[in-house]
């Protein structure tokens, strides 16, 4: 049978427009284990969720290196429905009411939605409990949602050539990247093992045990990154179309010194563009990789991302396809980080 | 061999003998970090019913209770011994101690009430400045922790030191249908538990967790279940009951939970977004026996759930809760049918507990 070897951007597109909040992963992970597993050695999903595919076997001079994607992204979760079928939500993640409002909700169960929004007096701010979804439903007995059901933004894959948008970018794109990383690198010594994890969104909490499980000796997040480059935007050096950003901070860790001098020594040895990324606020999986068990080295591969956690979060085509560049360049070769 | 006390039929009720139980854990002064009171009487209680009990470093008080049926699937199980409440943290004498607050407790619910302090429960008061005194600005300011004293007279300084626990006086009452106490949180759980590992069903292994300092931060929890290694793990804790009407007269679509209505299946808080396998066993597991049931809604708090399912490689977890009024004041409310059908549902489902549930994918 022939490996399954749909290209990057119909893997990246297929992705955005799958829904998967944290903690409703299942429809998402099937999605990524159907398209990579003949790719991988061995495949399988702990008890968290987390989707863990091993590609290699530890040979003299290689590492166990673990690399880790999240697969949630950000949502909604119903607290209650009203007698009129409104219903109100909690967000499950970073979610801000201006990105809701008017937005397009796809529920688990395909039931789609509205954001509608309560009047405001003069002057006041939206507040999420201000929010209500509206499903179409005339009363609580004809709504086809009830408390607990999940929901995503619903939002077309947008392709504007240099540039892609999407919802859930974060941190689909570095999903895309991954996989592509896992189909293309030939793992030489070292034994890799892809992780794709649960409910990031919510405090890293997949990497957490897939860390443990894995019992990596280097960690690599793969996660996306703000930039400073809109008008009046954030201070920060990181810009679209610059290159991967290799993570020197954010507010989670401190990436290993040595790790990212390995990725920038890998970057220059391909001549690749990368940019230097000192994240002010945010965090990935790799501060969950380093505090595993006894500590493990662990950076973070970053994908300069505009508008994060709103329904139109924007990549550079080149950033993406640099990215896998130097992922599979880290991998295919033994690791010395001096 | 223990004396187990097996059965498979568990009907379980509130008689005197439980009552007395019940009273005699929600009276102690068991705040986090000095869990030594509601420990005695676990270790006590469970003494002639298990093999292998074992407190922790930590104080988490540790019972594995194996069952006898083939292919038991690992369950860990958390009630915790402590309560939010009062550490004494300076003697200014003539019995006036400055106090803080250990763990949620609201300032406004301070004044005015009695306390007992220490494991000899010496009583005392906080106090404030009569009504008589005060101008009518000074009577719009909630008054700040540190400006509030424990009164206990003079005379009695001795009794009570710098580092002693303290918590609200209330003595448990049963008030018709309910129970009122200060520590139904989360001493409820704690019964229960004890419950559970007299009344084991034989097809899992119950390991079940008492656990330490959840108030502040689910930290016994952590240790508790990486010594167990357990493959699922369920909180067993008490949860608001934001359920009267609104007094503006909008509806309430945040009542979180309601009373009478049952045991509060978790689906999302802030530390664990329930296990979808799981929720669904509990769900499954009501209807087959036909005990009410609630969703608590999604929202902010907590249970040890937090920190079991990050544990090792993971664990699926889930939390119930009873449902309560008032919770962490000197005074919460439950029903007592919310309690025993809390109990029949945990019961319930563990004798439905077969590792098919969890349908967890093995390596290939």
């Amino acid at each position: 049978m022939a490996k399954k070897n749909n290209s990057l951007w119909t893997v990246l597109q297929t992705l955005v427009e799958t829904p998967g909040p944290s903690g409703s992963e299942h429809v998402i992970r099937e999605k990524i284990k159907a398209e990579i597993q003949e790719h991988a050695d061995e495949i399988y999903t702990d008890a968290l969720g987390n989707l863990i595919a091993r590609k290699g076997t530890l040979k003299e001079g290689g590492k166990r290196i673990m690399i880790s994607a999240h697969i949630d992204e950000i949502g909604l979760m119903v607290t209650h429905v009203d007698d009129n079928g409104f219903a109100r939500f909690m967000p499950i993640g970073g979610i801000s009411p201006l990105t809701c409002l008017g937005g397009r909700v796809l529920f688990m169960n395909v039931t789609q939605g509205v954001i509608g929004m309560e009047r405001l007096e003069k002057d006041e701010h939206p507040e999420l409990a201000k929010l209500f979804i509206d499903t179409g439903a005339t009363s609580r007995a004809d709504s086809k949602i009830g408390v607990g059901d999940v929901c995503g933004f619903e939002r077309p894959f947008l392709d504007l050539g240099k540039r892609l948008v999407a919802k859930s970018m974060d941190d689909r794109v570095a999903a895309a990247i991954v996989m592509e990383a896992l189909k293309e690198v030939r793992p030489g010594t070292n034994e890799l093992y892809f992780v794709f994890s649960v409910q990031e969104e919510v405090g890293i909490r997949g990497a957490i045990t897939a860390a443990y499980g894995v019992d990596p000796e280097v960690g690599l997040a793969v996660d996306v990154t703000r930039t400073g480059d809109t008008p009046l935007g954030v201070k920060m050096e990181v810009a679209l179309g610059n290159g991967p950003a290799i993570k020197v901070r954010d507010s989670s860790f401190i990436a290993d010194p040595r790790v990212v001098k390995w990725m920038v020594d890998e970057a220059k040895a391909q001549k690749l563009p990368y940019q230097m990324e000192v994240l002010e606020a945010g965090g990935t999986d790799g501060a969950a990789i380093q505090r595993t068990r006894a500590g493990v080295p662990a950076g973070c591969l970053s994908i300069p991302c505009r508008y994060i956690h709103s329904p139109s979060e924007m990549v550079d085509r080149d950033d993406v396809e640099n990215s896998v560049k130097l992922l599979v360049g880290l991998l295919g070769k033994p690791v010395s980080l001096g | 061999m223990a004396k187990n006390d097996i059965s498979t039929k568990f009907n379980p009720r509130l008689g005197k003998k439980e009552i007395d139980l019940l009273t005699r854990l929600c009276n102690t002064v068991s705040v986090s970090g000095d869990e030594q009171e509601v420990r005695s009487i676990v270790l006590e209680e469970l003494r002639d019913f298990t093999t292998v009990t074992k407190v922790d470093a930590m104080g988490n008080v540790l019972v594995r209770r194996e069952g006898t049926g083939e292919d038991r699937v690992r369950v860990m199980i958390a009630a915790h011994m402590d309560e939010v409440g009062f550490m004494i943290v300076k003697d200014e004498g003539d019995g006036v101690f400055e106090f803080r607050v250990i763990g949620g407790v609201d300032p406004r619910q301070l004044v005015g009430k009695p306390v007992i302090i220490g494991r000899d429960h010496v009583p005392g008061v906080i106090g404030a400045k009569a009504i008589h005194l005060t101008t009518p600005e000074e009577r719009k300011q909630v008054l700040k922790v540190d400006q509030l004293r424990v009164d206990i007279g003079p005379g009695g300084d001795s009794k009570v030191k710098v580092g002693d626990r303290a918590t609200f006086a209330t003595k448990l009452a049963i008030l018709g249908p309910s129970i009122r106490s200060k520590a139904l949180d989360d001493r409820l759980g704690v019964f229960n538990l004890i419950q559970l590992v007299k009344h084991a069903p034989e097809n899992v292994d119950l390991l079940a967790a008492f656990t330490v300092q959840e108030e502040l931060g689910l930290r016994g929890a952590k240790t508790a279940a990486y010594a167990f290694d357990p493959e699922i793990g369920i909180a067993m804790d008490s949860t608001p009951a934001n359920d009267l009407a609104h007094y503006d007269g909008l509806p309430n679509t945040s009542h979180n939970t309601r009373l009478g209505n049952g045991p509060a299946i978790y689906l999302m808080d802030r530390g664990t977004i329930g296990d979808q396998r799981l929720i669904k066993w509990l769900v499954d597991s009501a209807e087959a026996g036909k005990i009410p049931w609630q969703f608590r809604q999604p929202g902010m708090g907590g249970t040890d759930a937090g920190e079991i399912h990050k544990t090792r490689a993971g664990v699926p977890s889930v939390s119930v809760s009873v449902p309560q009024r008032y919770l962490h004041s000197a005074a919460g409310l439950i029903r007592i049918e919310d309690e025993l059908n809390t109990l029949k549902l945990i019961h319930t489902a563990l004798t439905r507990l077969d590792r098919s549930i969890l349908n967890l994918q093995e390596k290939k």
